[in-house]
């Protein structure tokens, strides 16, 4: 049988989008959704389905894309569809807040892998670049059972292992993990490919599984949540940029040695 | 788990010292737990660990939980988890902080998975309310555009603390503590997963976490070339070399060279920026720096929001004019 894949991927905002289009609601205690900028794959996932099809290449395997939020924009979500990916997974309720609250999201998406048979490897991207929790990987395999391996560069599927070069603050190191396994990814690991004209014409013809809360076996406990959110607001930064000019670009450069100089900065 | 008491951080040794960043967390949690009249203990994992307990005494531990088992002499972390998850359950602290390190960034999610609660998640700040016992944590979140306010329903209440935010209390070797020895029942098979290689990739020279000046470039710098610009200036002033995201993912250097949110957190006196816009995910790790220079041709660039002093212009004039200025400087 065909090694099973699940990439694990989450739609967010444009992290790309214009400064002056993120805005607040404080009472509601949310970022707004800017009109007419499109969501985006969250960047890190679009890396882990890069590197579920660098597995695909050159195995026979499957990989199925799995996101948990309460509403899509399908043909974002299509993506990794059309970069190669075989089947879309779509968890939406209007319950499934998907922000503060890493618990619950890992408890759904780990329910919706238990129901869909479970996989030899997931993978994930290291962390959404809205909330930056970096947790929902690591929780879906606490709440599994499986291996984990968190920040890799490289991801290799051998017989009955994971073999992993995972991030270290001085470089990497190798990492092997028995399965089934669960790896997250950093950008470090390469540029996403880009979608195909075949890949788009195959996203276009497949249908998403789109299951609702009532599908998954949760229960009550699982979904309480774990975290309050009492505030959200826009840092203000109030350092005065002292502008360094001369007569030219080269005496802007002098001026600045000496006045870093005058300030015993070295 | 039941209502819990005290406040326990989860230690890190790094060779036979406490790591700074469990220094640093001492401090955090020596505060949190004066405010609410709590003990501040600290776990510490090895073979040996009495140099290391005596050490977290003196930093502001009023009791140390050495955990020892055979099995913990070198970090692997599935055994460190379950030492831990152990180590919990029968203490039943109030508050859990941990690190957010290499290790921590792994180790705190799941630990709070293992108990059943949620996790605080690279926190920039913790406090406790006096009122409720709560611990609230200020946040990063979106690229650090914003801050989200959160706590924790259930105890243990989790917080993973970024490093470098809070400064370690001056070692008092009067400080009385007291040892707890707590030996753990581990098993190899616990082990999922295992470190076959370690691949150095780091600059000669001064380590960009530990360098007091910094000079790092970004996208705007066009290639892989002007880094040895950089290196230069670095080298005059003693510093070391960072770099953008941007930088990093075009493969001009290698990803240890990266500064910001997903990359190092740096909080040098000095930290020269050449090329770099500034976005907040950049900011995230280096807002902690004393004093940011921003060399970049794009005045409207959010660097110059940030910088102390700045100087708009092309980078590769100003930062040769500098460079050159510097050489004579130092070597007056």
């Amino acid at each position: 049988m065909p090694a099973k894949i699940a990439v694990l991927a989450k739609q967010v905002i444009d992290p790309e989008m214009p400064m002056a289009a993120f805005q607040i609601d404080s009472n509601a205690k949310r970022v707004v959704t800017p009109p007419n900028i499109p969501p985006v794959v969250n960047g890190f996932d679009e890396n882990a389905v890069e590197a579920a099809l660098q597995i695909k290449d050159s195995q026979d395997v499957s990989v199925t894309v799995i996101s948990s939020g309460s509403s899509f924009a399908l043909d974002v979500m299509k993506k990794p569809l059309s970069m190669g990916a075989d089947e879309l997974v779509l968890l939406q309720d209007d319950a499934f807040d998907n922000s503060v609250d890493s618990f619950q999201t890992a408890q759904l998406l780990a329910s919706a892998i238990r129901k869909l048979g479970g996989f030899d490897l997931i993978i994930c991207g290291r962390q959404a670049s809205d909330w930056d929790n970096a947790q929902v990987p690591l929780g879906v395999a606490e709440l599994l059972g499986i291996s984990c391996v968190a920040l890799g560069k490289k991801v290799e599927l051998k017989d009955d292992r994971v073999v992993v070069e995972r991030l270290i603050p001085d470089g990497y190191e190798v990492v092997e993990a028995s399965l089934p396994a669960l790896v997250t990814v950093s950008n470090e690991l390469g540029q996403p490919r880009y979608p195909t004209l075949r890949g788009i014409m195959a996203a276009t013809r497949k249908r998403p599984t789109i299951w609702s809360a009532s599908d998954l076996e949760l229960d009550g406990g699982e979904m309480e949540p774990r975290l309050t959110l009492h505030d959200l607001f826009v840092p203000v930064s109030n350092t005065e940029c002292e502008i360094i000019e001369g007569d030219d670009e080269v005496d802007a450069g002098r001026k600045l040695a000496l006045r870093l100089r005058e300030e015993n900065f070295f | 788990m039941a209502e819990g008491n005290g406040v326990l951080v989860i230690g890190e040794s790094a060779g036979d010292e406490l790591s700074l960043a469990s220094q640093e967390i001492l401090a955090a949690g020596r505060k949190v737990a004066d405010d609410l009249g709590q003990e501040l203990a600290i776990a510490v994992f090895g073979d040996a660990v009495d140099a290391v307990a005596q050490a977290a005494i003196a930093q502001g531990a009023d009791k140390v939980y050495a955990v020892t088992s055979p099995l913990l002499a070198q970090f692997q972390v599935e055994l460190n988890l379950a030492a831990a998850e152990t180590l919990c359950r029968e203490t039943s602290p109030a508050i859990i902080l941990v690190a957010r390190t290499n290790q921590g960034r792994e180790v705190a999610p799941r630990l709070a998975f293992r108990l059943g609660v949620g996790l605080a998640q690279d926190c920039l700040e913790v406090s406790a309310d006096t009122s409720n016992g709560k611990l609230l944590a200020n946040r990063p979140v979106y690229g650090g555009n914003a801050v989200a306010v959160i706590s924790c329903n259930q105890t243990p209440q989790v917080a993973a603390v970024r490093p470098k935010v809070y400064a370690p209390l001056e070692p008092d070797s009067d400080r009385q503590g007291e040892v707890i020895s707590f030996p753990v029942d581990l098993d190899d098979s616990m082990v999922r997963s295992r470190v076959i290689e370690v691949v150095k990739e780091e600059a000669e020279g001064v380590k960009l976490e530990d360098a007091s000046i910094v000079v790092s470039g970004g996208r705007g710098l066009g290639g892989p070339e002007p880094f040895a610009q950089l290196e230069e200036l670095a080298r005059l002033l003693g510093g070391a070399v960072g770099a953008s995201r941007a930088a990093v993912d075009s493969g001009w250097v290698p990803a240890s060279y990266q500064v910001g949110l997903t990359g190092k957190t740096i909080t040098p006196d000095l930290y020269i920026t050449i090329a770099i816009s500034g976005a907040s995910q950049h900011m995230a790790g280096c807002s902690g720096s004393k004093a940011i220079v921003a060399i970049n041709k794009d005045a409207e660039a959010n660097i110059f929001k940030e910088a102390r002093y700045g100087v708009v212009g092309d980078w590769e004039t100003v930062l040769a004019s500098m460079t050159e200025t510097v050489r004579e400087l130092v070597q007056e």
